[in-house]
Parts: C-alpha cells; sequence; structure tokens
C-alpha cells in the first residue's frame, strides 16, 4: 500500500519533474499567465500521462525493444491529439489560449520519460498511479507559478479583478515582468529554492 | 518470435492501425461541435466590433444567434465594391477563398504581408428599420509582430467614423503586444474617424498618448511595449480601407446610400 502511496504522493514534492529534474519548462513558462490556462493545461497533462503509462504498461512485454520510443511516441501523439479535439470542442476559450501548447505536450519530456523510465518496467496498475503522480507535481507547479504571476501581473485570479488595478482607479501597479517568460523562470527558482532549503537532500553535489 | 523482422513490422502497423482509429474517430465525431464553436465565435467578434457585445458578458451561443438578426451578411466583389448576389454568404469562408486560386489573385506588394486577396469579401451590413445604413463591419487581417491577426472593423452609417475594432485569432505576446484585446484599448477606438477628407484611410496607432477624439481624431495611443503590433494594425486598417481592400464597395456604398 505504501508503495503505491509513494507512486501517488513522491513526484508531488520529493521527486517533482519541474523543480528536481528540471522537465517540462517550456510549457510551464508558456501558460502559466492566467490560473485558467495553467489549471486546464495540467488535467490535460494527467490525463495524457495516466493512458500513456497505462497502455505502454500493457504492452511493456510485446512492444519490441528497439522500436519501442517511436511505439510510445504514437501512444502519446495520438493521446494528445484526442486532448486538443476534445479542448477544441468543449472549451473553445481556453484552447484558443493555449493555442500550439496543447499539441506540443507530445514534446514535453515528462511524459515520454516516465513512459521510458517507469511504465516499461511496472505493472499496469502502478503505472497508472506514477502517471497521475507525475502529472500532479507538473500541475502543482504551474498552479503555484500561475498564481503569483496571474495575481501580480494582472491583479485577478481565475479572471476575478482582487486587486484593484491603477490603470483603473486603484492601488495596484501590475508588475509587468510577471506577464513574460522571466518571470515565470524567477518564480520557478524561487519554488525549486524554497524544496532544497526544506528538503536538503535534493541539492546535488559538486 | 519477438525482435524478428517481421514481428516488429506486424506490431508497428497493429499500434498505428489502433492510434489511427482512436485519432481519427475522435476528429470526425467532434467536428461539427468544433466548427460551431469557431462560427460562434466568429459572430461573437462581430458583435464586439460592432458594440451589440460586450467583452465581459458570457453569451452563449443562443443569446449570439439573437443579437444577430438585425445583421445582414453580405458578399461583395472586391475590385467593382458591388454585391455578389451570385455567392452565397451562407457557409462562404473568405480564408478559404483567398487560399483557392480559381478565386483569389496575387495580392499588390503591401506592409501586412497579405499574399492572397479574395476576389469576394463577407462583409455585415446593419440597417435601421427604414433600411438606412446604420453601420458596416468588415473583416481585416495582417501581419502584427509573431503572425497575423484577424478581425474586424465596425464603420459607422457615415462610413468615416469607427465605431469598434476587435480582433478574434492573433499571437501576440499576451501583455504586450496582446493588448489589442484589452476592452480599454478597444474603447480608445470608438468616434476615431478612419478617412480623412479627401477619403484617404489615415488613422494611425501612434507611439504615446493620442488627445481626445475632437482635437486628434486619427489617431489611437499605441500599446506600450509593442511598437510592431501597434504600426501592424496601422497597417492592416490602412490596407482594407484603402483601394485594394474595400475601398471600391465603400464608394459603392455611399453611392447607393445617396440615392436610396
Amino acid at each position: 500500500m505504501s508503495r503505491t502511496r509513494d507512486a501517488l504522493i513522491d513526484p508531488l514534492f520529493n521527486n517533482n519533474p519541474i523543480a528536481l529534474q528540471v522537465l517540462g519548462i517550456c510549457s510551464a513558462l508558456a501558460v502559466t499567465t492566467k490560473m485558467d490556462t495553467a489549471v486546464v493545461m495540467s488535467a490535460a497533462v494527467v490525463f495524457v500521462l495516466l493512458f500513456s503509462n497505462l497502455f505502454v504498461s500493457l504492452l511493456r512485454n510485446q512492444i519490441p525493444t528497439n522500436i519501442r520510443i517511436i511505439v510510445q511516441l504514437t501512444i502519446i501523439a495520438s493521446l494528445v491529439i484526442v486532448v486538443d479535439q476534445v479542448l477544441k470542442a468543449y472549451l473553445f476559450e481556453i484552447s484558443k489560449q493555449l493555442s500550439v501548447f496543447v499539441g506540443l505536450i507530445i514534446t514535453n519530456c515528462i511524459i515520454m520519460g516516465r513512459a521510458e523510465a517507469y511504465a516499461m518496467q511496472n505493472p499496469p496498475g502502478m503505472s497508472l498511479i506514477d502517471g497521475v503522480g507525475n502529472g500532479l507535481g507538473y500541475g502543482v507547479i504551474l498552479a503555484g507559478t500561475a498564481l503569483l504571476r496571474e495575481l501580480f501581473g494582472s491583479g485577478s485570479l481565475f479572471g476575478v479583478q482582487l486587486l484593484a488595478l491603477a490603470s483603473e482607479g486603484g492601488w495596484y501597479t501590475p508588475n509587468g515582468l510577471m506577464l513574460l517568460s522571466p518571470g515565470a523562470f524567477f518564480i520557478i527558482g524561487f519554488f525549486i529554492w524554497a524544496l532544497r532549503t526544506w528538503k536538503p537532500e535534493q541539492v546535488e553535489q559538486d | 518470435m519477438q525482435g524478428s523482422v517481421g514481428y516488429n513490422l506486424t506490431f508497428a502497423a497493429a499500434i498505428c492501425l489502433v492510434c489511427a482509429v482512436v485519432v481519427s474517430s475522435s476528429a470526425v465525431s467532434l467536428k461539427e461541435r468544433q466548427q460551431r464553436n469557431a462560427a460562434v465565435d466568429k459572430q461573437r467578434s462581430v458583435l464586439l466590433a460592432a458594440g451589440l457585445a460586450s467583452d465581459n458578458e458570457g453569451l452563449s451561443a443562443d443569446e449570439i444567434a439573437t443579437r444577430f438578426t438585425p445583421i445582414t451578411q453580405v458578399v461583395v466583389d472586391l475590385a467593382s465594391g458591388e454585391a455578389a448576389a451570385d455567392v452565397d454568404p451562407v457557409g462562404f469562408d473568405q480564408r478559404t477563398a483567398a487560399n483557392d486560386p480559381a478565386r483569389s489573385r496575387v495580392a499588390p506588394e503591401n506592409a501586412s504581408r497579405i499574399m492572397r486577396l479574395p476576389n469576394e469579401a463577407l462583409v455585415y451590413e446593419v440597417r435601421d428599420v427604414s433600411g438606412r445604413l446604420d453601420m458596416v463591419v468588415l473583416p481585416v487581417e495582417g501581419l502584427g509582430l509573431w503572425g497575423t491577426l484577424y478581425g474586424f472593423v465596425a464603420l459607422d452609417g457615415d462610413l468615416r467614423t469607427i465605431r469598434g475594432l476587435t480582433f478574434y485569432e492573433h499571437k501576440e505576446t499576451p501583455g504586450l503586444g496582446g493588448e489589442v484585446d484589452n476592452p480599454r484599448w478597444k474603447a480608445l477606438w470608438v468616434g476615431r474617424l478612419a478617412f480623412d477628407q479627401t477619403l484617404t484611410p489615415v488613422i494611425t496607432v501612434i507611439k504615446g498618448l493620442a488627445g481626445p477624439v475632437a482635437d486628434d481624431p486619427y489617431s489611437v495611443d499605441g500599446l506600450s511595449g509593442a511598437t510592431i503590433t501597434s504600426r501592424g494594425v496601422t497597417n492592416l486598417l490602412r490596407f482594407w480601407l484603402g483601394p485594394d481592400g474595400f475601398e471600391p464597395y465603400l464608394t459603392w456604398l455611399r453611392e447607393s446610400e445617396r440615392t436610396n
């Protein structure tokens, strides 16, 4: 039981795909200017990771070793296209804002990484949980980054104005840096710093 | 068995087949919904440009359809400016037309990097009960910083005053060029004059702040940090309101309104 729990909880803080492995940074910068895009993107990644891990694990004894990477990629790409189609049909506004980044989930190293490193060696049940755990680990950082970026960059959360903007007669002058990619770099950097202060075993020895 | 070339090929073919079926069935089954979404989104931007809806209204598809009832869609021949009576506006897609060699021509060199011009364009006319022209909404497009901006500009019945401008598709940087979506910036356009006395399109997105409408009717505030996007908006408006764009149609409209 504790192994199952570890597979789910470990990727959140102990072995976070973004903060420790520093994977999936590209989309973490691109979709975190607003909470709603970050949350939808995280949900899409959780979905893709869950099913790619499940299918790769189910086929792990059948997949020929010398073409395994392209087989994993085919499975992942198909799942991503399905997610993209569903978003366009049911969440049109948000899919417009996420634009190419849904398609780029295919190139997100976290997904290939988990398929190759975990699902190829472990049974389907555990692989599925590992997929959800890593997806959530990605989502936690995305949501945290988007929270700070939207709050300080636009003075709102989920599009609801919380801080009265100076340009509309309020008191808060938004920090434009937060809306640009470097802002996300700084925030993720601070997250990694905080995490490694809390868990010193994550610090690399040189 | 496993590891042989035959097994690898069979396995690869089977995976491809299964994935192809999944992908194509999701694409086909959701296509209708997606097209409806895109059509509704476009109608919403026409309403936004025309000032018949505002950005923070979460309008449903039905409400959009209701508000769209006073609007007539007209396909116009760009070169002659007259309504192309033989083309059905329902289902007419200007972008498809622009990419069809049979229905388009090479555009003259322009700052908006428009490569092909469709022979016909889809415009939206709003008339009051007596049939007098109240407003006309024209589709515009042109290069910004990262890609093409697609939008609509609404002109008042006098065919000089801008009633609104909105973009429904662009790739500009959020927070900088992406501020073309900012309702406060879009509100600055209302009442500005697109054309000077000689009917030349002179509207400009300037660097810095424009004066009030009465003193400075041909200028609009620039977007700070987005010089190229601002310039792109100026270019695309001047192109589409100019001789290669809707000038013939607007001339034709002026004359037909005068005789009515």
